[in-house]
């Protein structure tokens, strides 16, 4: 029997690749065992399918959703692909506890000239799946979409090295890709990085353990997905609670009513907490911490509260709360590792929108201090813009004070967006360094 | 610079280790994590657009955004209408739930016909035994959007609902004509939504983007929410066609060889009654639809919207034109 009860944690994945090193036929594999593929969407992918030729059950049919990703038969842009274990989704399997979760998978396209729509779904992750063909190794795309993952930080990366059986899941064609990866993720700095050897197509090691492949004793991928301890990648001590939104009922029952709304952004509010109000500097104290359901006694990220302070004070949209022994900087000048996502390029003077929170100020660049090499992860130090897809360090200006943390702190409070003014565009995807 | 004085304890708590040995886990179901963000998105709207609305079906999904927009805005009000298309042949029971609803919560309703676009000529009633008013919905809420000035419009819409919404922003721009052009959609990264937009332009803005059809039953059930009766089943006489069942009207013209008949039917969808398919099904409590979804085999617009057979892209092509 179904039942409500069962609780899930949800998990945000991206993926990355290219048509051919199965990332379809593996999201297919996960969706399909989870029993998140309906009826009519499989026979809508097996019509059209026959149709086109394919020769066999196309998968990205599912996931490529716009006539022009169709027509081109590629991945354009990013698509959100949802399904759930658990005893909620009536998928209990062998879990115990039938807790199972719920995962978003964003799935984005491979290639070098779509690295915005990549960083774009590694933004909000919590863990990526990098893809190796066991026949090929360790490739130049392979280690662009780990450097992605790091730049962004997704707290846990699981490199699939799929087609082991093309490769008579050898041990040592595994152990190889594992070697050469470790080395490079030690210089680039990835969190947590878990290998799986595994077969999308015949589903060794996805979502069953593989017979095959005795040497290996980790577990499937499923299961890694439905197990992998994302409740400590928040960060729980410093609080960060950007202003979004001033409650002031205009009514009789809540005259004197003033609440500030947000998301809580870092670290842990309590009542009676002495917080900070940046950038102004006041002290107060927290009085109660509301919401449609009644007062808490502890808010934590991401919940979305809203919170009464124990003084009167001018507080508006982009002020933050912080505890007042451990807060943000509040900076007019930062550097931070932008990736551009606009055909006219980034360049030294270019003036932008900078939107940092619930904050948007006016920015110039002052500096593009160096590109990155996204294959190779080289600087080149020459460069004078920053062209579509390309990421770079820059050094900028805002009209008014940010206060931020370094994104490898907290990537709530050290990310921006960059819009230019004229067309409107989001342009530049900014994850902070530092700040003065 | 002045030192903060330290805590009583003579140092400030170690939360990483509280989380690992206290009952209080600081973790948040999925329901929880997807109403949080859902918040988000309402509050971002609200605080960053100048003249925002709800548009509103009487549909589940639209409901949930209701009580979204409570938990977002109590106790002040909503700081937006809410807004109905009305086709003029909507399930009685929906309109009366709606009127019931927005009466309940105390707030501002508008509704725009469709039957006034038709009699102001703005759009042609289209004729045969399948016409539908759906299409023409478009005409009238983009002529609403622009008559009342209203720069974001929230909508129920999901990503899991269809292929071409699988691609959609939460904030997803739309321009002059109300046109989405899903080739030159904005990058939408982390949570900073951009809202800049010139005027004439609007934002359509899906706070429930990433919550499934199973999501928002479990959120129902969870929140207690009232729905129109007629998402539970009942008797009702219905007819076939196209290996639909449709529930027989005043408007409807039976073809030849379609019968009417009675039998215990649910909806799964709410939308114009004219292309609005029912599902047979005895679940007559929240629990019970419940177990029915997650046990389904076939998803909610596949088995009751005749809309989006039209054609491979047909929502794709819709939601070009500035459908919902």
């Amino acid at each position: 029997m179904r039942t409500l009860t069962g609780r899930s944690e949800l998990l945000r994945i991206a993926t990355a690749g290219s048509v051919d090193d199965g990332k379809s036929t593996l999201i297919g594999r996960l969706l399909h065992d989870t029993k998140s593929i309906l009826e009519d969407q499989l026979e809508h992918v097996t019509l059209t399918s026959a149709r086109r030729g394919d020769g066999y059950l196309n998968l990205a049919l599912l996931t490529d959703g716009l006539r022009a990703e169709r027509e081109q038969g590629i991945t354009i842009d990013v698509a959100y692909r949802y399904f759930q274990t658990g005893a909620a989704a009536g998928i209990t399997r062998a879990d115990p506890d039938g807790r199972g979760r719920k995962f978003i998978i964003a799935d984005t396209p491979g290639h070098e000239q779509y690295t915005r729509n990549m960083v774009t779904g590694a933004s909000t992750a919590d863990l990526s799946i990098v893809l190796v063909d066991a026949r090929r190794g360790v490739s130049v795309q392979t280690r662009r979409h780990a450097y992605i993952s790091s730049l962004l930080r997704i707290p846990h990366l699981v490199v699939a090295v799929n087609k082991m059986d093309l490769v008579d899941y050898s041990e040592a064609a595994f152990t190889a890709i594992v070697d050469e990866l470790t080395d490079w993720a030690a210089r680039v700095g990835t969190a947590d990085l878990t290998f799986i050897p595994i077969s999308a197509l015949s589903g060794d090691n996805v979502v069953e353990r593989s017979a095959a492949m005795p040497w290996y004793d980790g577990p499937p991928l499923l299961s890694h997905l439905e197990h992998v301890v994302i409740a400590a990648d928040r960060n729980l001590e410093e609080l960060r609670f950007p202003v979004q939104w001033v409650v002031r009922p205009n009514h009789d029952a809540f005259h004197d009513y003033r609440g500030y709304a947000g998301q809580v952004a870092g670290g842990v509010l309590e009542p009676g907490q002495e917080v900070i109000v940046l950038p102004s500097g006041r002290r107060t104290r927290v009085r109660a911490i509301d919401t449609f359901d009644g007062p808490l006694q502890v808010a934590f990220p991401t919940q979305s509260v809203t919170v009464r302070l124990e003084d009167e004070l001018d507080i508006s949209r982009g002020d933050m709360l912080a505890d007042p022994d451990d807060r943000p900087a509040v900076v007019r000048e930062l550097e931070a590792t932008v990736c551009w996502m606009a055909e006219e390029p980034l360049r030294a003077g270019g003036r932008y929108l900078i939107k940092h929170t619930t904050r948007t100020a006016r920015a110039v660049i002052d500096a593009l201090e160096y590109r990155v090499d996204v294959n190779t992860l080289a600087h080149d130090h020459g460069a004078g813009e920053l062209a579509l897809n390309e990421i770079g360090r820059v050094r900028l200006r805002t009209s008014a004070p940010l206060m931020i943390d370094a994104y490898a702190t907290n990537r709530s409070t050290g990310s921006f967006i960059l819009i230019d003014e004229a067309s409107n565009d989001t342009v530049g995807a900014g994850m902070i360094r530092s700040g003065r | 610079m002045r030192i903060a004085p330290l805590s009583p304890a003579g140092r400030r708590p170690d939360r990483r280790a509280i989380a690992e040995t206290t009952t209080v886990k600081y973790e948040l179901t999925h329901l929880q994590a997807l109403e949080a963000e859902a918040i988000f998105i309402m509050r971002e709207v609200a605080a960053e657009f100048e003249s925002p609305v709800l548009l509103f079906s009487g549909g589940k999904d639209s409901i949930v955004l209701m009580r979204l927009a409570e938990k977002a805005f109590r106790p002040g009000r909503f700081p937006f209408p809410v807004m109905h298309i009305d086709t003029g042949h909507n399930f009685p029971e929906v309109i009366a739930f709606r009127d019931r609803l927005v009466q309940q919560l105390g707030e501002r309703l508008i509704v725009a016909s469709v039957q006034e676009s038709i009699d102001r000529g703005r759009v042609q009633e289209e004729t045969g035994p399948r016409a539908s008013r759906n299409r023409l919905q478009t005409t009238t809420l983009l002529d609403a959007i622009a008559e009342h000035g209203f720069d974001a419009a929230f909508g129920g819409a999901r990503r899991d609902e269809e292929r071409a919404r699988a691609k959609e922003r939460v904030f997803s721009f739309r321009d002059d004509f109300g046109q989405w052009d899903p080739k030159s959609q904005r990058p939408e990264l982390w949570a900073l939504y951009n809202g800049r937009i010139r005027r004439g332009e609007h934002v359509r803005v899906f706070p429930i983007s990433n919550w499934t059809e199973l999501d928002v039953w479990q959120y129902i059930a969870q929140e207690r929410l009232a729905l129109p009766e007629i998402y539970f089943a009942h008797e009702r006489e219905v007819f076939e066609r196209d290996g639909m069942v449709y529930a027989m009207h005043p408007d409807v013209a039976l073809l030849d060889g379609e019968v009417a008949y009675r039998t215990s039917v649910r909806y799964r969808t709410v939308g114009d009654m004219t292309c609005t398919g029912a599902v047979r099904s005895h679940a007559a409590t929240v629990t019970d639809v419940v177990a029915e979804i997650a046990a389904t085999r076939v998803t909610e617009r596949g088995e009751t919207r005749a809309d989006d057979r039209a054609s491979e892209a047909a929502m794709e092509d819709r939601k070009r034109e500035g459908y919902f």
